[in-house]
């Protein structure tokens, strides 16, 4: 056990549940209401919302897998920018509108969009259902960013005695979100941000400097991994393998539950927007932390005696921690380590906080009790989100990482065929809803199926156009199949009633 | 009020602005490249974090140049 970084690393998460606890008393609103307990009462001005997002979009997850994926596949890890870029972009086209008719009509989910736009349960009951199904393997996800870092500070975390602090964490998680609500991971989202920027530029500064210099650092990858394998005469290859990854990936982040909980949060669109132009601060940041990777390549601490057995445990992941581990004094590696285990937590609660709205909006009260008064609706949520914590505990408890990893590649393929109802909905009166409905399933099936077809070893499908081959994120294919079908369903079924704005949601929830 | 005098000047042309990002992005032959280096980064890696930037000043003028999307509230007021 590495003693000055467990005690930092104790230390800082103590702290955070000091502070989960005391974000229910903070800017204080009625927390029996499902606005206030889900959305901290949209009110979040643009810094808190910067945080708030940051600690949202840019989860442990991702800290850890897109250095990882540098660090094994070289170039490709880098579509973590241009992902960037168009996420924040269609969030900014997309959004402010979303915000605005959520504010109206007192929507608390994308599903509750979706459901009076189109006049629609069934559709917003699988666009709900699709939100949740994508989410759960990405909570179990953000475990596994927790366990390496527990596992990096020198504790075992094989069997039940090794699961234990995660479960710990989880707990204590689970009690004060299901106190304050999403004012908790707000909050805590800003100490964790903070952290991250104190570590990354701590490494940028570090690390290159001993590594001799970023020359050094890029001339340690393989020449074939240091830029994408270009278009020839038999195929697109890297071309349209990154473009896609990188377009779809930043569809599917924009679509994902967590995201709108977080932005509707907001206390306008102009915070929405102003947010998509100062969050690529934080794009500037992981980009960096992709760089990561390739310090762990040029550093040769995947060689190491001493990471051996990490590596054999956690694979790839573990090669941003042997960097931290090795370059920095204990303390910094405990407060680094700290940084991406509290970047588990945040997202954690706004993912588990989201799924539960959906639950309970967009199932519970239209399916199971029409009759919730917002207080029943918010005690309904509140325990949802506990459930959904102990699910995802469950999952990695029991069953091997590789699952959660396969399935959050399946999450992505999944949670952008909601896109067309979101979408169409807000700019277009073309789509009608049995054409979305059919288009989502086709969408789902075949994303599945091809994923499948890849024996869930990755995402990207390939399809030869006589002998030419073009390589595109499964979710790309699907999504277009998705539209062709909303279309010609659309067409067929002819033009539907239309109403521009959705009714109250309350006068639907018949 | 506000509304119509923050309106004045401004125009939905502007979120056509963002074509330059994207395009920035779609020419992957033209910056998959390790030369030129700029301060020890290959062009693949330096573009791409100048095109961060670019984005986001591109974002924050189309903020600025575009109409905000009014809050609900200031209608129910009219």
């Amino acid at each position: 056990m590495n003693t000055p970084a467990t005690i930092v690393f104790v230390l800082i998460f103590a702290a955070v549940t000091v502070l989960g606890f005391l974000a229910a008393g903070w800017r204080r609103g009625n927390l029996d209401e499902l606005h206030e307990w889900g959305l901290g009462g949209r009110r979040f001005g643009t810094v808190m919302s910067w945080f708030l997002l940051g600690g949202d979009l840019y989860t442990a997850f991702t800290v850890v897998a897109i250095p990882a994926l540098a660090f094994g596949a070289g170039a490709l890890g880098m579509y973590a920018i241009p992902f960037c870029i168009v996420e924040f972009q269609v969030i900014f086209l997309v959004f402010p509108l979303l915000w605005r008719h959520a504010k109206k009509h007192g929507y608390v989910t994308i599903a509750d969009f979706v459901h009076a736009r189109f006049e629609s349960r069934l559709l917003a009951l699988v666009v709900a259902l699709t939100g949740i199904l994508a989410l759960m393997p990405y909570i179990a996800l953000q475990l596994v960013g927790l366990e390496v870092m527990i596992g990096a500070l020198g504790f075992k975390t094989a069997g039940l005695a090794g699961d234990m602090p995660l479960i710990v964490a989880f707990a204590i998680l689970a009690v004060y979100t299901f106190k304050s609500g999403l004012r908790a991971p707000a909050m805590i989202a800003v100490v964790k941000d903070v952290l991250i920027y104190v570590t990354i530029i701590a490494a940028a500064i570090i690390i290159p400097s001993q590594l001799g210099g970023w020359e050094k650092i890029f001339a340690a990858v393989p020449p074939a991994k240091l830029l994408l394998k270009p278009a020839d005469a038999t195929g697109l290859n890297g071309y349209s393998a990154y473009l896609s990854l990188a377009i779809g990936s930043a569809l599917s982040a924009v679509l994902y539950p967590h995201a709108a909980t977080a932005l509707l949060a907001s206390n306008s669109g102009t915070t929405v927007r102003k947010n998509m132009a100062l969050l690529p601060i934080y794009t500037l940041l992981l980009g960096f932390i992709t760089l990561l990777g390739y310090m762990a390549i040029a550093s040769g601490v995947k060689g190491m005696p001493e990471y051996a057995d990490f590596f054999k445990a956690y694979g790839n992941n573990f090669a941003v921690p042997a960097l931290f581990l090795h370059y920095f004094p204990s303390w910094l590696a405990g407060l680094a380590f700290a940084a991406i285990g509290i970047g588990a937590l945040v997202p954690a609660a706004i993912m588990s906080i989201a799924a539960a709205n959906l639950y309970t909006r967009n199932i519970h009260l239209p399916y199971i009790n029409p009759r919730l008064s917002g207080a029943d609706e918010t005690r309904v949520s509140k325990w949802m989100a506990v459930f959904v914590k102990i699910g995802a505990v469950a999952f990695i408890v029991c069953l091997p990482v590789t699952y959660a990893t396969e399935l959050q590649l399946l999450g992505g393929v999944w949670v952008i065929q909601t896109l067309p109802a979101v979408m169409f909905g807000l700019f277009s009166r073309v789509l009608e809803s049995r054409g979305l409905l059919a288009g989502i399933v086709v969408g789902l099936a075949s994303g599945t199926w091809m994923v499948a077809d890849l024996q869930f070893k990755g995402s990207m499908y390939t399809i030869h156009f006589g002998s030419y081959a073009v390589p595109l994120y499964a979710a790309i294919w699907a999504l277009a199949l998705n539209l062709v079908v909303a279309f010609a369903v659309s067409l067929l079924v002819g033009s539907s009633r239309r109403s521009v704005d959705g009714a109250p949601l309350g006068a639907l929830a018949k | 009020m506000e509304t119509t005098s923050r309106a004045a000047g401004k125009s939905r042309g502007w979120y056509y602005a963002f074509a330059i990002s994207w395009i920035g992005i779609l020419v992957i032959p033209f910056y998959n490249s390790a030369e030129p280096t700029l301060a020890g980064f290959p062009m693949f890696y330096w573009y791409q974090f100048a095109l961060v930037v670019v984005s986001a000043v591109i974002t924050w003028i189309v903020h600025v140049a575009t109409p905000q999307v009014e809050d609900p509230q200031s209608e129910e007021a009219l």
